[in-house]
């Protein structure tokens, strides 16, 4: 068995790790809760900002938490022309197109970036990836606490934008009937593209917050597309409280059953809990029944 | 199904079958075997993605169950060739059954289902990377050893006839099932599942009717590539490659169609080569070209080619009109 330290180390670390998939959970719950579809191309997404977080670094020699200031509104361009002029038009709405749709464009983007920077995988060296804070008798992981800290802050950002401004009375008005916030005088396809770009510059955050401790390579995104989906159904489908709270569980289960069973043995474990609330209760824990 | 309804696939079928035989080089050949397993795979995704509209994103399970259990067989229980891989479609047909069971019976579809599928694929691919009977990460290799009763042959023209040969199978029984009621009842489920339920049809049964076979055609793809490359691993085998390809050549070539998912693998295969040909040795690109390729069939042509070759003029007897559905799950 292990010391009790280690544990309680290995469980704050997940709860940290948590917090970033929180961030790219957040992301699809919130296009999820608006539009009701299932965007597949997420994971790409997180791709392309990780891709440009490093592109910032290593270019234009910028600190990773600082590109923020252009990977973002970056990506929340990308979101907006993604479901404007790609996924809106060619799926006309339909559920099954728009998921073949989402599959497709991940499919381009990923393998795109395969042609552009091949399969090697890069990172950031930067001086305080192996810093730590000490909190009493525990070591944590600079980035990690940089991640737990921003993603709350996003999260509070996030709910301020839905509650509190126009935008985000718009974008619960046309969750909450389409039609109706048509008849008002919401233009639905902006709202819709908003929504996305909204999601999409959660990944910027999430991307920044990554790199200084994970690598990137054409790939990456599909591995924590997963992840992200597994969130948003144990939090429930659009519920933003749940996936902030499937989130951090997550981190915690995954930091947990790697140490336990070890790396590889760990994802089957998200998998495995993805599949089983699935098939017991698909509506998450915070999610209302249909 | 009347002995003139099998007239259109057995023409393609010995069509195909004299292919080898007219002078291709040996790459020629081995893209005609690799279009013939990918046209298989996608012939089981349509029975239940295209005729039921139930997409799956995890059809690398049925794959891959075929494919190992045909090189386990073989290698660690001694049997033949050919007994492995009937018992590799029984065992994907069976892995089938079982997802469907779980997933139809907690009433999952649209997203729900595709998504499930491709968890199940990735549980499977993450623990055969790990597990000692698949050999884990090193993979697991055949014996080459040529005969008829290895299904193993010298002359690589007869393993692509048997290619074809499958293929020609699986041609038939999607041809019975537009025939059968079963077809009908699939279809009438796909089109709106509570009116089926209404009008009698055992919702539940159909599905599984479906996924069951839907399965065991694609796993007799797997049992295929593993008896033509003699080599697997988790990635070959679980891995979404497949589930992607089989998905992407029936959608492209028409949902729901008997010949679409033959003609979808020909063409993007085919249009693949060719990327490959004019762009040099960029890993990647044709899988970008498939990507749009399929965005552009969902959005302009959700019939697919087959779909499209019918709205020119070209008259298919049997063919079913048909688009994406989509149930909100």
């Amino acid at each position: 068995m292990y010391s009790p330290l280690i544990v309680a180390e290995a469980l704050l670390n997940g709860l940290m790790l948590g917090a970033v998939y929180a961030l790219v959970a957040l992301g699809l719950t919130l296009v999820y809760g608006v539009l009701h579809i299932v965007n597949f191309a997420h994971g790409a997404f997180l791709t392309v900002a990780m891709f440009g977080v490093w592109l910032a670094w290593s270019q234009l020699g910028m600190d990773p938490y600082l590109s923020m200031i252009l990977i973002v509104p970056a990506m929340a361009a990308l979101g907006y022309a993604a479901q404007r002029w790609i996924i809106g038009p060619a799926s006309r709405g339909a559920d099954n197109s728009i998921l073949l749709v989402t599959l497709g464009l991940s499919i381009i983007i990923q393998n795109g970036l395969l042609a552009l920077f091949s399969s090697d995988t890069r990172t950031i060296d930067t001086d305080y990836a192996f810093q730590v804070v000490e909190l009493g008798p525990l070591l944590l992981s600079f980035p990690r606490v940089v991640g737990l800290g921003a993603a709350l802050v996003t999260a509070v950002v996030l709910w301020v934008i839905l509650n509190r401004t126009d935008v985000g009375r718009a974008i619960r008005a046309v969750a909450r009937e389409k039609l109706g916030a048509s008849l008002v005088g919401i233009d639905v396809g902006h709202i819709y593209a908003v929504t996305f770009a909204i999601g999409s510059a959660c990944l910027g955050v999430a991307a920044a917050l990554l790199m200084p401790v994970f690598y990137v390579e054409p790939n990456t995104g599909a591995a924590f597309v997963l992840v992200a989906f597994t969130i948003v159904v144990l939090g429930g489908m659009g519920s933003v409280v749940g996936a902030l709270v499937g989130g951090l569980l997550i981190g915690v289960v995954e930091s947990a059953s790697s140490l336990w069973f070890g790396d590889s043995l760990g994802q089957i474990g998200i998998f495995l809990i993805f599949i089983a609330v699935l098939l017991i209760r698909p509506t998450g824990l915070f999610g209302a029944r249909q | 199904m009347t002995p003139r309804d099998l007239a259109a696939p057995a023409a393609v079928t010995l069509a195909l079958c004299v292919t080898p035989f007219v002078g291709l080089d040996g790459a020629m050949l081995n893209l005609l075997i690799f279009m013939m397993i990918i046209a298989l795979a996608a012939q089981g995704w349509n029975i239940l993605g295209g005729f039921g509209g139930l997409a799956s994103f995890g059809h690398a399970a049925f794959f891959g169950t075929g494919a190992y259990a045909t090189a386990i067989l073989q290698t660690k229980a001694g049997l033949g060739a050919w007994p492995s891989l009937l018992l590799g479609v029984a065992l994907g047909a069976a892995v089938g059954a079982f997802i469907g069971f779980l997933s139809f019976r907690s009433g999952l579809r649209g997203s729900y289902f595709a998504l499930i599928t491709l968890a199940f694929a990735e549980v499977l691919r993450i623990a055969s990377n790990s597990a000692e009977i698949t050999g884990g990460a090193a993979g697991i290799l055949v014996r080459l050893d040529y005969g008829f009763w290895n299904m193993q042959f010298e002359d690589r023209r007869w393993f692509a006839v048997l290619a074809v040969i499958c293929v020609g199978l699986s041609l038939a029984l999607v041809r019975w099932m537009e025939r059968a009621r079963f077809g009908a009842r699939l279809i009438a489920v796909r089109e709106n599942e509570e009116a089926a339920r209404a009008l009698g049809v055992d919702v539940f049964r159909v599905k599984m009717g479906a996924i069951t076979l839907s399965a065991g055609v694609t796993a007799l793809a797997g049992c295929l590539y593993a008896q033509n490359f003699l080599f697997l691993d988790a990635q070959v085998a679980y891995g979404s490659w497949i589930s992607i390809e089989a998905l992407f050549a029936a959608i492209v070539g028409g949902l729901g169609t008997l010949f679409g998912p033959l003609i979808g693998a020909v063409v993007l295969l085919g249009v693949g080569e060719i990327t490959k040909a004019v762009v040099g040795g960029v890993p990647g690109v044709d899988l970008v070209v498939f990507g749009v390729l399929l965005i552009l069939t969902v959005a302009f042509a959700p019939g697919g080619l087959a779909g499209l070759a019918e709205r020119l003029g070209f008259k298919r007897p049997g063919a079913k009109r048909i688009g994406l559905k989509g149930g909100r799950a």
